[in-house]
């Protein structure tokens, strides 16, 4: 028992560890700072919240960062999800291939993503900017929202599908009503992923994004002159957001869930 | 009819996000090993002339970053695995119900993004930041002391990066383990140790194996710790690939130089694989 409570402390400390630059990362955004430099604390203020969009380049890196990962995330569903589908149902010429692209895909460090990405935009002469980036974007989520697709349908019953069809459904009526509500949920685990992915990336980004600047793009062009304190802000309320997004759904799936699991156990 | 189209439906669905993966990721390819074998330079364009010691040239030039990502990787790879086996082994075998809760306190990091984490760590070990700063006031350090720009900077902040992405497999190889089988060991006299040494160490080590796969991989590339939190004598690949490509736009060594880099990891997963079993590296990507 001892040793049990030994290692829980342990992982106390850990876990305290893993969110200490969280936690300098918030309360520095409410630190009373004169000039750039964010590093010791002065005094607090709700200043830079009333003031958060008054760094015009910033605020414009930011809306690239959430408009890419708003179409890279429908994008990448929409092709992460029927990919899925055809490896996690089908046996077909060319799955094999199909996998070994998907695993290789995954296992390539990002920065060979972005540079080998980069090379073929600079081989054929393609401005670098925000469209490159989105398809650079799009590039690194599909595998992941294939994978996480393929992993339900894998485990399907596919009788659900052939009463619908021998009852007359289309198949397309037969995956609007049935397939698709069945893998509904690794298809929003696949884009929630994207999105993170998305928004958070700097590697491929700062590859193929030529002059337009997304917020990691930019908070790791301003880390050289001083971090406004905008972007502790910013992060602040990303965090926040994020978090209470991933709580709301987990209460929910557990809602949707419970009764099934607690009969089961 | 319909046998024709259900014979078709797999390539349809997987035409789209196939075609998108062949062109963005593997044709790039390709014409990353083309440019890597061209010369000339950005005004008078590129000729393709085959000209291989491009990649004894970048070999040569930045051997010594070379080493030293591996060095760091290996570093901060062993450090992860420490640190994350006793705390994986605590949530699977002694968290109870609040498994889940401490593992999304694992991933809270991921909320935020990894250039303000790794900027957060600016912040903590500045010269005269929140933790330096009192130390020094009280003379408890020299003024000149100093952890910003050294390697033992850069490790930290690698280390803290990529620490959720070893916690992560090794929690999911411990959790599966059978509690009876642990207790069929101390019903045979086996003391705590032998059995967590006979037993639960063995069951869990295709974890170990996805988890050293997928944090040494992106720690050997990586540079944005190397930049944010290292000097001028912490310099990794992935900043001379970084450099060459965004600064210099010396495209064929950029490219040599990448392609080398991929080409080590992927020879050196490889014959990690071999030497640990293959089914665990299928396990290692579907369990990221």
């Amino acid at each position: 028992m001892k040793r049990g409570r030994l290692l829980g402390a342990y992982t106390g400390l850990v876990i305290a560890y893993l969110c200490l630059p969280i936690f300098v990362m918030i309360l520095f955004g409410f630190n009373d700072t004169k000039g750039r430099y964010n590093f010791t604390w002065q005094g607090f203020t709700l200043s830079w919240y009333r003031h958060l969009f008054d760094i015009g380049g910033l605020t414009d890196a930011l809306v690239n960062s959430l408009t890419i990962a708003v179409f890279a995330t429908i994008l990448s569903v929409v092709l992460g999800t029927t990919l899925g589908l055809a490896i996690g149902r089908y046996r077909f010429r060319g799955k094999a291939g199909l996998d070994l692209m998907l695993f290789a895909q995954i296992a390539t460090p990002e920065i060979v993503l972005g540079a080998s990405l980069l090379s073929l935009f600079i081989s054929l002469g393609v401005p670098r900017g925000y469209v490159t980036i989105l398809v650079a974007h799009v590039m690194f989520c599909i595998p992941f929202v294939a994978i996480t697709v393929q992993a339900r349908v894998v485990g399907l019953d596919r009788s659900l599908e052939e009463a619908a069809l021998d009852l007359g459904a289309t198949p397309l009526v037969t995956f609007r009503k049935v397939t698709l509500p069945l893998i509904m949920p690794a298809v929003l685990a696949g884009g929630l992923l994207s999105f993170a992915l998305s928004i958070d990336d700097f590697v491929t980004t700062s590859f193929n994004a030529g002059q337009t600047s997304t917020f990691p793009l930019w908070v790791y062009g301003a880390s050289r002159i001083g971090v406004p304190p905008q972007v502790n802000v910013m992060g602040t309320l990303i965090f926040v957001v994020g978090v209470g997004f991933a709580v709301v759904t987990a209460f929910s799936n557990r809602q949707t869930r419970g009764g099934r699991e607690v009969g089961a156990r | 009819m319909r046998s024709l189209r259900s014979r078709l439906a797999p390539y349809w669905l997987a035409l789209p996000g196939g075609m998108w993966l062949a062109i963005f990721f593997v044709v790039p390819m390709f014409f990353m090993l083309s440019l890597s074998l061209q010369t000339g330079d950005t005004l008078n364009g590129y000729q393709q002339t085959f000209h291989w010691s491009t990649y004894s040239d970048v070999l040569s030039g930045y051997h010594v970053q070379f080493v030293r990502s591996i060095i760091y990787a290996v570093i901060v790879t062993s450090l992860a695995l420490l640190i994350s086996y006793p705390m994986a082994y605590w949530i699977a075998f002694r968290a109870g119900r609040h498994k889940s809760t401490f593992l999304f306190l694992i991933l809270l990091p991921f909320f935020v993004s990894f250039v303000i984490r790794t900027l957060s760590w600016q912040f903590i070990l500045a010269d005269n930041g929140i933790v330096m700063g009192p130390l020094k006031d009280l003379h408890l350090l020299p003024q000149d002391f100093h952890v910003l720009a050294t390697s033992f900077a850069v490790i930290c902040g690698l280390t803290y990066n990529f620490l959720p992405f070893m916690v992560l497999p090794l929690y999911v190889s411990l959790e599966r383990i059978d509690h009876r089988l642990v207790e069929a060991a101390h019903d045979l006299y086996a003391g705590r140790f032998a059995a967590f040494r006979r037993v639960v160490l063995p069951l869990s080590l295709p974890g170990v194996f996805a988890g050293v796969l997928i944090t040494f991989v992106p720690v050997a590339s990586d540079y944005v710790n190397a930049t944010i939190l290292g000097g001028t004598h912490t310099t990794m690949i992935g900043n001379i690939v970084q450099t060459l490509y965004l600064t210099n736009n010396d495209y064929p060594a950029a490219s040599a130089l990448s392609f080398t880099l991929m080409g080590a990891l992927l020879l050196g997963i490889f014959a990690y694989a071999r030497a640990l079993g293959t089914e665990d590296v299928m396990q290692t990507a579907a369990a990221r």
